[in-house]
Parts: structure tokens; C-alpha cells; sequence
């Protein structure tokens, strides 16, 4: 199994022809001095070529992903890492075991959270063990600084490993190749510019680093390789709630083996090891507990181990038993009763409620269409929303063609390792499909497969090209060891134009592949390196307008109200305001508790009494709205709004989707519902709207994200009133009044 | 060098005095500063004769020490407020037709001064103004539309010489509160001859003090009455109060001549009735409920709220769940002069996280400490310590104190549990059992 690829390496290193300079080094060394003397062998020279461009791609990784921190500058970007900044913050301040056992009681107040029992504490650690080794070597940085090229950092990591893993499963050139095309593949620098502080920078590495792992045991049966993959998927379940990924696919990648007959004592090695290990460690993070034995997303590792000694035991009685017909009937026996053992104890476990259901997340993967009916508020979020066609173009390019070319290699060349990449590819392709953000986990598959059409395509090119100048030997010699290329060779020969037909293929996949370059730095410069709480525009003159509303509002917060003021805003801009205003949130991005939410939701859309009746049961004391109606800003509240209804409503049935929508249709102008023109939100986000005109030749109150004159104009706002209002209106601060003195 | 000393000494000694002189008002400040509220009280008259025409009644406060400022109410110089300060702690208004006030004063200006905590006592009439009436409104109390209207009650009016309209009216239909009242039951009726209004049913803060009689109504005694009067009965209040969430009080009446020395000093008989009280109730009920809206009674403070745990002294930042606290509380009751104990056995405090988890009745040891002992909910969460006090007459008491309580530690729990033994055993023994299997194994052929 380890010589498996080593075919094509050794025609690769057999290609040149021997090195005739071998023999005379030893005069040469003495008469020239300079350059000649450095000639090294082609091994060598082969490695030094290999590693000074694993090294500029390591490199290019990381540059690639600074793009952020040269237009903006060094800072937190998005929503989540706003959260894992403040987690490391307290990390490195307070120590582990503060941090394990932290309660939070800024956040989903009055319920609080308990931060070490409710994240995945891998990318922390990951960033306070870089931070306190820098400071260890006397680098005073800041943990923000570490905190901003975490990513970028794990990302050069994660091309070395696409390296060996492309080694592992085809050989060194495709693993070149994979490592160049992942490390600046869009798909993955969405989730991994400077800035973007969030769990999938470290969790792709850590998912690679397992499945490499994983391969490498299996291919090579090895105990320490099995222990070091349960070691790898030990991080990755620290780090990201993707590893149910992992703890699904691999079973479904040994169910496959064993029916395809590929069983061997070396995957009975490495999955028992992998799986009984890893589940055990897994078991350590707080988060994540029992569920490898209570939870039915996990129940499937749990079968196929169980069917793994069921083989095993089979194995054994087939070499004990010489009868073959005895056996067969042994065999349809302990399969039957096993199956049907193994379905009584899921179906008592699932009764008893031992064994959880499947969570809605994972329903949703299944079916798409599941959480529009059933979870508003996954359905919400608009990372969770079915992917279009125009961004896998926009985030894989030639390799979207590149990578059924690569199935079909790896289809020609079937062993254990590429089962399992074609796998990978497959379904983590139809996951991407279901989700946006899952694009992410395809991206490193996407890039092995394409890598491997990439590398075979050329090599088979420029096999092509040398094959005239050593027609004779490869003929002879080649034939047996490397069947495919020779057969190739040797069929293309005979026909016309080939060479010039290579060398424009050639070309033709130089060509492709720079555009893949350009297309790479383009996207990565102008669509993926925006940190979303500074927004940038084009004004009129061609030149950059930054808004940094967000964080004036933040800041305005932190220093112009009580340290233990109660802010309501809609869940999504909870982390920022814990975070950067250091004030308390009703509800937050980690969306634990639906019901408080909904009341969130609820408040949102009531009528202004209504909803202080519910602030004052919250001890609300400000109300926090995005809005966007001056700048153009689509993302804001007003646009949320219909989310908050139907997620409210989802709980409160007073709350009804018909009574904001006029014919079906959501509209704020004129024409809109009269529910809708005075619900809190509406009278929040468009408070004095009235007498602002926004555009030149457009009626006061003209709204510019969704482009109509507003139809009510004339709010009164009896219960809160205006604290603050950024420089473009884009957040705006309520508070709360005291109830009427007099009664 | 000697007489230097001595000039510099003697200069020392003059520095010393001086600023102890300067001082001197604020010292004597500093020891009435536990008195709730302050005493100084601005009067506006419609009339300066209503100076001399209600004595009685301003001698009676200020021989309790207020300070009384008269001033007509369009006086140009009135002002409530100078520099951001309030310049007087109460307000009584006697000026019932002023249609707007002078100076700065205006109808906002009383609300935000009563708003701030301050006192106030407003008396309309039968010529009731606009900006009277509205200011009563606003603290949740209507008079009646009909400018001409005023109190008519033919069976529980004053008896006197002549036979009258029967708008002179004997009321004694009290609030039952000693602590708006005081101790002493007051015998003789209050006569009154002004104008009824009705409390606002929405407004929870207002209370009827003296309420008229079941036969009483409210309609213009000149007239005959063509449709039902649309106040009638004990629904029509002649003197009310309120008490506001900030604890100001206020006082309204229809009747600037309740106050006056001609109804103190007036014998009174109420119809029907055949014992003649020498004096009028008016004396003894006004003066009762003046202490009471100028805060000489029926104010409570709250101070020293302490928590910890049971056993320790300190104030924790966080409890954890089942930790066993001691929560206490000192409340006093201003006397007049001094702050006392308040005594009572219904002081209740809640540990209270969206509803109350915890409802535990303190306990006293009637000196003003009231303290309770709970354990601590199996429910995480940001709690506060609730104590909601309202009684009659009393200032409300709203005390919240804001708490997290926290799940357990990782090593917090029990190491080893008991039920777990047979686990351990378990997972012992086949450790061991493993080991003894591959030895045999291994070395057994």
C-alpha cells in the first residue's frame, strides 16, 4: 500500500536522464568555485525546487489574505469574531480554568450564558498559545494583532498540509498543485483573511490535518498514524461543530470499503483506533460531551464500529470454518441478527429519549427546505441560505471544471486514498449546495481533486513532449511500470500534430490557470476582504467614503451610558456590543434560546406601548436599530424586519406574518400596512426620518436601500426617545423612559 | 522673629474664624440634612388679603418651621428654579383664577417641579382657571366642566342661621389611614364649600382623602337642574392626594375657602345630626395632612441593603447556585424630628429573575434591621433582590439589587459518587483482566 504511488514518482524521478555530472563533481569542486560547484544532484535539485515553492506558497498564503488589513486596518471583522476576541481577551487576562468556567452574565441577560460550556474552545487557545509563546520569545504584540492573522496563519498551514495530502493520495506534483491552488482558492479566503477571527480559520486546517491523517493510517495500517488522527479530530472538535462532518463521513467512507470489499486489517486498525480515541477525547470539550453516544447525528460512527468487529468476527470464522456453504449460511445468520440488533437498540434508545434526535441543523442539510417551515431562525441567517450557481463560480472558478476531470483520474486510479478524496469531494460538493458557508468545507476536496486533473493533465503533456527525444527508451523501458502513461504515450504517437497539439494544450492550461490567479486576487481584494462593520462606498467623484458608524455607536455606548445598561437589539449585533460597547444584550449571535429572541422579535414588532410593556419585564434601558435609509445600507434592520415577525410570531401567536404585508407584498411606503407603519421598529428606524431629505430632486423622507418615500412621516414616540444617532444614521440609540411619574 | 510668629499666628487664628463663620450655615445645615425633605415653601395668591384671611393655616406651618415666601401669582419675578436649583422645596397654590402665571412659571414648570420630587398643594374654586384645572388634570384628577357647578348636598350639609343653598357641606367621610390623618380620629365633619372633582380611573396613584356624602352632587345651586349632574354621590372627591413614583405629594381641593380662619374658627353641625361640635374639623384635617404632604410623616427610607453568604461579612460579585445567603435591610420612618425603626411584619423580598424564585417575608428586630436568610435557586441567571414596599400613605420603597449567579465550578462537583462504584470497579478490572489475558496469551505456550 505505501508503494502504491510510488509508480509515478519513480518514472517522475526517472524522466531526466541520469545525471552525467555526477562523476566529474569531485574536479570540478576544485576548479570552479562559484556556481558549478553548488550543481547538485537531480534529487536534490528536485527538492530544493519543492520546497522553495512550498515555501512561496506558504507565503503567498499568507500575503494574499493581508488585503484587509492594507485597505481597512488591523481589525476584528464580522459578527462571531467580535465574540472569540472577547473570549481570547478573557483567556489571556484570566487564565484556562477562568476562562473554562466563565459565566457570562453581560449576555442573554437575565439568563446569562456559560461561555466555557457553550463554544468550542480550540480556536481560543490556539490564539492565547500563540499570543503567550510571542510573548515567551519577547515579541510584545498585541492579542488583537494575534487574534487578526490567526487565520491567514493556519491558512499557510493548511497548504502544507494540502501538500502532503496530495502526496498521499496521488503524488508530489499534485500535491505542488494543491497547495498552490488552495492557498488562494476563494472559497477558503472568505472564511481566512486577516481580521476574520472565526472558528473555520483554524477548523479547515484541523479537518485536513484529520483527513490526511486518517488516509495516511489506513494506507499504511499504522497504530501511531490512527493515534495521531484521533489527536487531529480531538482539535478540529475543539474547534468547529463542522467535525459532525468528519464523525459522519468517515463511517460512511469505511461502509463504502467494506461493501466494495475493500476490507483489510489496516482500516480495522486505523477507524477503531481513530474512532474509539477520538470519541474519548472528544468527550473532554464541554460542548460537545456525551453526544458521541447520545446523539443520533453520531450514531452512525457507532453502527459502522460496531459492524467493523462484526467483519473482523466474520474474518475469523471464515478462516476457522473451511465449509463455504457452511459458512454462507453463518454469514446471512450474524449479518441479519446484527442489523437487526443494531436497529432494535437505535429504535429503544431513540424511544427512551437516550438517544437525541437529529438537531435541526442537521435536518436542514438533508432537506433544504426544512428549516424555512420548520426554524425561522436558521432559515434567517443568510449564510445558511442554498447557494447559487454565481458563487461557486465565483468561489472555485476553472477548478468547478477542473474538479469532475479529477474524479475521473482518481476514478482511472482507484486505491483506498483516492476513495476517499472522491468522497470527500462528493459530498461535501452536495453540502456546499445546501449552504452558502459550507462552500468552505468542499474548497480543500475541490482543490485535491482539481490538483490531481492539473498535475496528471500536464505531466501526461509534457510526457508527451519528451517522448520524442526518448521515444525508444520509454518504450522499452516504461512499459510495464507505468501503464497508463506509456499506453498513452504510446497509442498518442502514432498519430499526427501531437506534440503541437500538447503544446497548446499546454498553453491552453497556463492560460487557465493564470486566469484562475487573477480571478483568485481580484475576488479576494474586492469582495472578500471587507470587515462588514466598516462599510466603504463610492461617492459621487469616484473617491472612497468609509462609513464607521458602527463602531461610534459603540463607542458612544461605552462611554455615554451606565456600565450595567441593558441593550435590546436585534440578535445580530449582540457580540459586537458586548464586545466593543461592554454593555449587557438581551440576546446574541449564539442563538441558544429561541424563545427570548422571539420576545426580542415580539417587542420589535408590537405597537410602542406593547413593546415597553416587554422592555420594562427586560429592564431594557436603551434600544439599539441599524438603519440604512440615508447611506443605501440594505443590510439593516428594516430589511431583518420580516425575520423578527415571523421568528416572534413563531412563538407568540399574536404576532401574524399577514398583518406587515399588504397583498403578500413587504413595503414601508404608503401603500403599507398599517400594523407595519407603527410597529416599534418602524417608528425606531424611521424617527425624524421625515424631515431629512436624503437625495437631491427626491421628497423629505426618501428612502434610499429600498428606494421609496416612506409612508409614515410623522412619528411620536411616547415611551423611548433618541439618544444617539451615528454621523449616517446607520445605528440608532433609544432609551428606555422611566414610567410616568404621576401614573 | 517672635512677633512674626505671633502676626502669623494671630493671621492663622483669623483664617480659622473666618471660615468657620462662612461655614457656620452649612454646619447648621449638615444637622438637619436627615430630614427628608427641606422646608421652604413658595405661596401663590391670587390676592394678598388671602394672606390675612387664611392665617390660621399658614400659622400653623410655619410654627411647624416652613419657611413661607408669599407672592402673587402674576407676580414677574416668580421662579421656581435658579442655576438648575430649585429654590423652594414645596409649592402651595391659592390662586385659583390666575389664568397664567408670572415670571417663568407655567404650567410645565410646576409638573417638572413635582416631577423632581418636590410637594405641592393646590386649591381651586367656583371660579376655577383653565391652568388650574389642567394642572390637576395632569396629576389625575378632573374637576367639573361646568364652571358654575360647585357641591350642593341637601341632606349632609352644615346646618346654619340661615336656611341657604346647601352648598356649605359637613364632610366626614375620611380615608381610614392614621398615617395620612394621623393617630388622633378626627370628630368633628370638615365643612367645605368649593367645587367636586373625580379621580382619573386610570391613574393608580391618586387616592379620595375626604370623599362627599352618597347624597351629594355637583350642579349650580342657581340654576334648576335640567339633566342628571354628571357627578354625583361618593364618586365626587373634595379633597384628594397623590402620591408620585418619585414620592413628591400632592394635594387637591375645589375649595380655597377649606383653608380659610372663618371655616377653623366655625362651629359646626351637620344635618340630621344633633351634636354641635364647637369647632370645625377643618384645624385638626388640614394641619394632619399638610405634615403628611410635607413629608413630616409616612416617609420611609431604605439604606444598608447588604448581601453575603452565610458566615462571611463580604459582599460577593456572584453567587452560585444552592450557595445559602443572608440578605438585610435597615428601614426607618421619619418621625417629624428624628428617624425611627419602622416596625412591621410585612416587608417582603423577592430573589427575582424574570418572576421571583424566592419570596421571603423579612424578619425584624425593631430597630430598623430587617434581614432574611435563603438558599440560593438551582437556577442560573442574573437575579436581582427585589423589595417592592407600598402601603397606604407610606412612600413607596423600590429597592433592586442585581446579582449573577453562576453554575458550578469543574471542581465543584463530587469527585468520586457513590453510585459510580460499580463503573470504576468495572473499568479496574477489565484493565486488570486485559492484563492478565495478554500475559497468559503471550507467554503460555
Amino acid at each position: 500500500m505505501v508503494g502504491k504511488s510510488e509508480p509515478i514518482n519513480g518514472t517522475a524521478k526517472s524522466q531526466p536522464p541520469p545525471s552525467p555530472l555526477s562523476p566529474k563533481s569531485p574536479d570540478l569542486l576544485s576548479g570552479y568555485f562559484s556556481f558549478k560547484s553548488l550543481k547538485l544532484k537531480t534529487k536534490q535539485q528536485e527538492l530544493l525546487i519543492r520546497v522553495s515553492i512550498l515555501c512561496l506558497v506558504y507565503v503567498l498564503a499568507f500575503v494574499t489574505r493581508l488585503f484587509s488589513v492594507l485597505r481597512y486596518e488591523s481589525m476584528i471583522h464580522e459578527f462571531d469574531p467580535y465574540f472569540n476576541y472577547r473570549t481570547t481577551l478573557f483567556l489571556t487576562e484570566k487564565g484556562f480554568y477562568e476562562f473554562w468556567n466563565w459565566f457570562d452574565s453581560e449576555s442573554w441577560y437575565p439568563l446569562g450564558r456559560i461561555i466555557g460550556g457553550t463554544l468550542y474552545p480550540g480556536l481560543m487557545v490556539t490564539a492565547a498559545l500563540l499570543y503567550w509563546g510571542l510573548r515567551f520569545l519577547r515579541f510584545a504584540v498585541h492579542i488583537r494583532e494575534v487574534c487578526v492573522l490567526t487565520a491567514p496563519f493556519f491558512a499557510s498551514n493548511t497548504t502544507i498540509l494540502a501538500y502532503f495530502f496530495g502526496k498521499e493520495i496521488w503524488d508530489t506534483g499534485a500535491g505542488l498543485v494543491a497547495a498552490a491552488l488552495i492557498a488562494i482558492c476563494p472559497g477558503y479566503i472568505s472564511r481566512s483573511v486577516a481580521g476574520s477571527y472565526d472558528n473555520e480559520g483554524v477548523a479547515i486546517f484541523a479537518l485536513l490535518l484529520t483527513f490526511y491523517l486518517f488516509v495516511k493510517a489506513v494506507n499504511t495500517g499504522s497504530l501511531s498514524w490512527g493515534l495521531a488522527s484521533a489527536f487531529g479530530y480531538f482539535y478540529m472538535v475543539s474547534a468547529w461543530g463542522g467535525y459532525v462532518f468528519i464523525i459522519n463521513l468517515i463511517p460512511l467512507y469505511v461502509l463504502v470499503l467494506l461493501i466494495t470489499g475493500r476490507y483489510s486489517m489496516r482500516l480495522y486498525v486505523a477507524y477503531n483506533c481513530m474512532y474509539i480515541l477520538g470519541m474519548l477525547l472528544a468527550m473532554q470539550i464541554r460542548f460537545v460531551g456525551f453526544q458521541h453516544v447520545q446523539s443520533g447525528e453520531h450514531m452512525a460512527a457507532m453502527g459502522v464500529f460496531f459492524l467493523m468487529q462484526v467483519f473482523y468476527l466474520l474474518d475469523w470464522l471464515k478462516h476457522l470454518l473451511s465449509d463455504t456453504k457452511l459458512f454462507q449460511a453463518f454469514l446471512r445468520m450474524t449479518v441479519t441478527s446484527a442489523v437487526g440488533v443494531g436497529a432494535v437498540a437505535l429504535g429503544v434508545g431513540t424511544a427512551s429519549g437516550y438517544i437525541s434526535p437529529w438537531t435541526g441543523r442537521f435536518y436542514s442539510l438533508l432537506d433544504p427546505t426544512y428549516a424555512k417551515d420548520h426554524i425561522p431562525i436558521i432559515a434567517s441567517v443568510s449564510e445558511h441560505q442554498p447557494t447559487a450557481w454565481s458563487s461557486f463560480m465565483f468561489d472555485f472558478q476553472i477548478l468547478l471544471f477542473l474538479f469532475p476531470a479529477g474524479l475521473y483520474f482518481c476514478f482511472k486510479r482507484l486505491s483506498d486514498a483516492t476513495i476517499f478524496i472522491v468522497m470527500y469531494g462528493l459530498t461535501s460538493m452536495y453540502f456546499a449546495g445546501v449552504m452558502v458557508r459550507l462552500i468552505l468545507v468542499a474548497t480543500p476536496a475541490v482543490c485535491l481533486i482539481s490538483a490531481i486533473a492539473v498535475s496528471a493533465t500536464i505531466k501526461n503533456l509534457t510526457l508527451l513532449l519528451r517522448a520524442k527525444t526518448k521515444a525508444p527508451q520509454s518504450a522499452s523501458g516504461k512499459g510495464g511500470s507505468s501503464g497508463k502513461a506509456a499506453s498513452k504515450g504510446s497509442l498518442d504517437q502514432s498519430q499526427p500534430f501531437q506534440k503541437n497539439g500538447a503544446i497548446a494544450l499546454l498553453f491552453g492550461a497556463f492560460y487557465l490557470l493564470s486566469k484562475y490567479v487573477t480571478h483568485c486576487t481580484w475576488v479576494t481584494s474586492e469582495a472578500y476582504s471587507s470587515p462588514s462593520i466598516v462599510l466603504a462606498a463610492r461617492g459621487a467623484h469616484g473617491n472612497r467614503v468609509i462609513f464607521d458608524d458602527y463602531r461610534e455607536a459603540y463607542f458612544w455606548l461605552r462611554q455615554n451610558t451606565p456600565p450595567d445598561a441593558k441593550v435590546m437589539s436585534w440578535w445580530d449585533y449582540g457580540y459586537q456590543i458586548t464586545a466593543m460597547g461592554n454593555r449587557t444584550v438581551i440576546v446574541d449571535n449564539n442563538t441558544w434560546n429561541n424563545t427570548h429572541i422571539a420576545t426580542v422579535g415580539r417587542a420589535m414588532s408590537s405597537y410602542e406601548d406593547e413593546a415597553y410593556e416587554i422592555m420594562r419585564s427586560l429592564d431594557v434601558d436603551y434600544v439599539l436599530v441599524v438603519f440604512g435609509g440615508v447611506t443605501g445600507y440594505s443590510s439593516d434592520d428594516i430589511n431583518k424586519f420580516l425575520w423578527m415577525v415571523r421568528i416572534g410570531g413563531g412563538v407568540f401567536p399574536v404576532i401574524k406574518e399577514p398583518d406587515y404585508l399588504v397583498n403578500g407584498e413587504y413595503r414601508v411606503d404608503k401603500g403599507a400596512a398599517p400594523k407595519m407603519l407603527n410597529c416599534l421598529m418602524y417608528k425606531l428606524s424611521y424617527y425624524r426620518f421625515g424631515e431629512l431629505t436624503t437625495e437631491y430632486g427626491r421628497p423629505p423622507g426618501y428612502d434610499r436601500a429600498r428606494g421609496v418615500e416612506i409612508g409614515n412621516k410623522d412619528i411620536k414616540l411616547e415611551y423611548l426617545e433618541e439618544a444617539f444617532t451615528t454621523s449616517n444614521w446607520i445605528v440608532r440609540i433609544y432609551k428606555v423612559k422611566p414610567p410616568n411619574n404621576r401614573w | 522673629m517672635a512677633m512674626a510668629t505671633a502676626t502669623a499666628r494671630s493671621a492663622v487664628l483669623l483664617l480659622a474664624l473666618i471660615s468657620f463663620l462662612l461655614l457656620l450655615p452649612f454646619l447648621a445645615a449638615a444637622l438637619s440634612v436627615d430630614s427628608p425633605k427641606g422646608r421652604r415653601v413658595l405661596v401663590l395668591l391670587d390676592d394678598l388679603a388671602t394672606k390675612s384671611s387664611h392665617s390660621l393655616y399658614f400659622r400653623s406651618l410655619q410654627s411647624r418651621g416652613y419657611d413661607l415666601d408669599f407672592k402673587l401669582a402674576d407676580d414677574p419675578k416668580i421662579g421656581l428654579q435658579r442655576y438648575g436649583q430649585y429654590l423652594y422645596d414645596g409649592l402651595i397654590l391659592f390662586c385659583p383664577a390666575t389664568e397664567r402665571f408670572g415670571g417663568s412659571l407655567d404650567q410645565a414648570a410646576i409638573l417638572d417641579f413635582v416631577d423632581s420630587g418636590h410637594d405641592l398643594i393646590i386649591a381651586a374654586d367656583a371660579s376655577a382657571s383653565d391652568l388650574i384645572r389642567e394642572i390637576a388634570t395632569e396629576c389625575g384628577v378632573d374637576f367639573d366642566e361646568d364652571p358654575l357647578a360647585v357641591v350642593v348636598d341637601h341632606i349632609g350639609y352644615a346646618v346654619s342661621d340661615t336656611e341657604g343653598d346647601h352648598t356649605l357641606i359637613a364632610a366626614d367621610d375620611f380615608i381610614d389611614s392614621s398615617v395620612i390623618l394621623g393617630d388622633k380620629k378626627i370628630e368633628a365633619p370638615v365643612l367645605f364649600q368649593g367645587i367636586g372633582h373625580s379621580l382619573n380611573p386610570s391613574n393608580n396613584l391618586v387616592l379620595k382623602v375626604l370623599a362627599a356624602s352618597p347624597s351629594a352632587y355637583s350642579a349650580n345651586p342657581k340654576s334648576k337642574l335640567s339633566n342628571p349632574p354628571s357627578l354625583t354621590g361618593s364618586a365626587i372627591s373634595l379633597v384628594s392626594v397623590v402620591q408620585a413614583r418619585n414620592n413628591a405629594r400632592v394635594l387637591i381641593t375645589g375649595s380655597l375657602s377649606l383653608f380659610s380662619n372663618r371655616l377653623f374658627r366655625s362651629s359646626v353641625q351637620k344635618a340630621g345630626s344633633s351634636t354641635r361640635h364647637e369647632k370645625a374639623g377643618n384645624e385638626q384635617f388640614l394641619t394632619e395632612i399638610s405634615k403628611w404632604i410635607f413629608h413630616e410623616r409616612g416617609h420611609l427610607k431604605a439604606v444598608n441593603v447588604k448581601h453575603n453568604l452565610v458566615g462571611e461579612a463580604d459582599e460577593p460579585a456572584m453567587y452560585r447556585i444552592t450557595d445559602d445567603l443572608e440578605y438585610s435591610v435597615e428601614i426607618y420612618e421619619w418621625s417629624g424630628s428624628s428617624w425611627e425603626p419602622y416596625v412591621s411584619d410585612d416587608v417582603q423580598v423577592q430573589f427575582y429573575m424574570m418572576s421571583p424564585y424566592v419570596l421571603k417575608t423579612l424578619s425584624t428586630d425593631k430597630k430598623g434591621v430587617y434581614s432574611t436568610s435563603f438558599k440560593v435557586p438551582d437556577v442560573y441567571g442574573v437575579f436581582q433582590f427585589k423589595l417592592e414596599y407600598q402601603r397606604l400613605g407610606y412612600t413607596s420603597l423600590s429597592l433592586s439589587k442585581q446579582i449573577p449567579v453562576r453554575p458550578f465550578r469543574h471542581n465543584e462537583y463530587e469527585r468520586f459518587i457513590p453510585a459510580a462504584y460499580p463503573y470504576y470497579g468495572a473499568a479496574f478490572s477489565m484493565m486488570a483482566g486485559f492484563f492478565l489475558f495478554t500475559f497468559a496469551h503471550l507467554y503460555n505456550k
